[in-house]
């Protein structure tokens, strides 16, 4: 181990065990949230604190780790969430999602489908979906044990009523295993059809608010709708610009000051993957890049 | 007409059966015993701390009494003892077959939603799940309490005191419920918004057949809606009967004198 002042993976033994056993009651009931005694992490809160609780808690050695920030394995936070385990832990890390059994994701699901063998881990900012409607903890307990759900169609309502559609774009809320609504955390809306019927285990650790909730393998999640105003996934009518993906959702990226802008996955290692198969987009540097080889070789 | 009601319906909706509720030594509420039946409007009438208000949460379930029980015919034609009922079902109730109108609107309604969501809420509560219908009920429902449908996108933040308080009234009879309980519904109106609302409610009352329990200092209002008045004084029922006979022919001195305390038009 690289760090023998820590525990493996930094937690001690009994705050992890203490973890397992919310994630295991937060399995047992989809979509239920279980309050947990969140520890202080050597981050700030806001920085993924929940997740990274939850990724320490079920960790192995054999483990193979993956971290992505907004789809990007190369942001600050998804290098120092996996440093961190790096070093405390000793955990392999990768950045290809065929090859990780855990990955820790803030606000997307990977564009490569998951399998069995795979945990995602979320970090939630805010697990309470109906916070905003109803400010009262008590109230919005009350209303998840006795599914009084009315409030959440308001919200819906609004959006329609004010903007003609239903303009909510992340957090998206769903109904879980036909029982509880749940916030998926700030995911774009375009990955809540990859949460229904998932091969791979979903955890979701909210550190600040100290809750972890589950979705079992293979369980429903339905997208709240209205039957005139049903659920529809969200994407910039554009092919990615360095691998022409179709089908994948996209960030866009600003590239002047006169109104300029590119659009391309924000799933990095899907888009690689992609590039490295010979798919090149209209802005891909590829061409370039070969060009550039030719004359050096040459 | 009360009578008659009564003779149509020979089932009472409502029963309270020597209610009373005492916040340690102090006895708010004691022995209230008294029947109403489908579309009968009953005023509970006293000054401040009289346990007019304690009275009407004991009704409506919010707090548990101390002593007695209510009943309540369920739409099923059962009649229950409301302290039987779940928290699910009591709730449930709360937002079909009752009505909770408060003195102060926001208190009943979602300042910050627009107004159609406020009176849709309930609808989408018991499962609509179409926007179309939604909309159209609850436009259709802002006409009836006389609001302007152009007005249907706006929060309630941006209306006044009396339309507020009529779409607090549209928001709670959307379901069609059967007893709506009100807590000075016109306290804080001026005089002629009252006027205004209050022949409202009185058209609505029996349009729809409801039964109301309205909870008033003012006897004027109680005079205008009410087809019987029970009086208040420290916590008892000292005097009931129908609403003409009380006002117009006090018995007790306490009604005396809360009747020539109204100032003569």
């Amino acid at each position: 181990m690289n760090a023998p002042a820590y525990n493996f993976a930094y937690l001690d033994e009994q705050t992890k065990r203490m973890i397992r056993r919310a994630i295991l009651k937060a399995i047992a009931i989809p979509g239920y949230q279980v309050p947990f005694a969140s520890r202080e992490m050597p981050m700030p809160y806001g920085w993924g604190t929940g997740g990274v609780q939850v990724t320490a808690a079920i960790l192995g050695p054999q483990d193979v780790l993956k971290v992505i920030d907004q789809g990007s394995d190369d942001t600050t936070n998804a290098i120092s969430i996996r440093k961190f385990f790096a070093k405390t832990a000793g955990v392999a890390t990768t950045t290809a999602t065929e090859d990780a059994t855990v990955i820790q994701t803030r606000h997307r699901i990977p564009e490569t489908a998951l399998h069995e063998n795979q945990v995602l881990v979320y970090q939630v900012p805010i697990p309470e979906p109906l916070r905003f409607l109803e400010p009262r903890e008590t109230e919005t307990r009350r209303m998840h044990a006795l599914a009084e759900y009315g409030l959440m169609h308001v919200k819906l309502y609004e959006d329609i009523a004010r903007f003609g559609h239903i303009a909510t774009a992340y957090a998206y809320p769903v109904k879980v295993n036909a029982r509880y609504v749940m916030d998926p955390s700030p995911t774009p809306k375009f990955d809540n059809p990859k949460m229904d019927n998932c091969p791979a285990l979903q955890l979701f650790g909210a550190g600040r608010e100290k809750r972890i909730y589950a979705i079992p393998p293979y369980t429903q999640v339905v997208s709240l709708d209205f039957e005139d105003h049903p659920f529809e996934p969200y994407r910039f009518n554009a092919p990615c610009a360095l691998c022409a993906a179709e089908n994948s959702y996209l960030d866009e990226i600003v590239t002047d000051d006169k109104g300029g802008c590119m659009f391309v996955c924000s799933d990095t290692d899907f888009c690689e993957g992609r590039q490295a198969a010979g798919h090149h987009g209209s802005l891909s540097a590829a061409p370039y890049k070969e060009k550039a080889q030719e004359k050096s070789n040459g | 007409m009360a009578d008659q009601n009564a003779l149509e319906h020979d089932e009472p909706l409502l029963v309270a059966k020597s209610l009373s509720k005492s916040y340690g030594r102090i006895a708010a509420c004691r022995d209230v015993s008294f029947s109403l039946y489908p579309g009968e409007v009953l005023a509970i009438v006293g000054e401040s701390g009289s346990g007019k208000s304690t009275l009407l949460q004991l009704l409506s379930g919010q707090l548990a009494a101390s002593g007695g029980h209510v009943s309540y015919q369920m739409r099923d034609g059962v009649t229950r003892d409301l302290a039987t009922l779940g928290e699910a079902e009591r709730r449930f109730l709360f937002r079909t077959d009752w009505g909770f109108v408060h003195q102060d609107p926001a208190q009943g309604l979602r300042m910050a939603v627009s107004a159609g969501a406020n009176v849709g809420e309930r609808l989408m509560a018991v499962g609509w799940n179409h926007y179309g219908r939604i909309r159209d009920t609850a436009s259709d429902w802002l006409t009836r309490v006389e609001i302007d449908v152009a007005r249907i996108d706006d929060a309630p933040r941006t209306y006044s005191g009396g339309m507020r308080q009529r779409l607090q009234i549209a928001r709670n009879l959307v379901t069609e419920p059967r007893l709506v309980f009100m807590d000075e519904p016109t306290g804080g109106l001026d005089v002629s918004v009252q006027a205004r609302l209050l022949d409202l409610l009185r058209s609505l009352v029996a349009e729809l057949n409801l039964a109301v329990i309205i909870v008033t200092h003012d006897l004027a209002v109680a005079r205008l809606l009410s087809h019987r008045v029970m009086v208040m004084k420290g916590g008892r029922v000292i005097e009931t009967g129908l609403t003409d006979q009380v006002l117009d022919d006090p018995r007790e001195p306490y009604t005396q004198l809360l009747v020539s305390s109204i100032l003569p038009p």
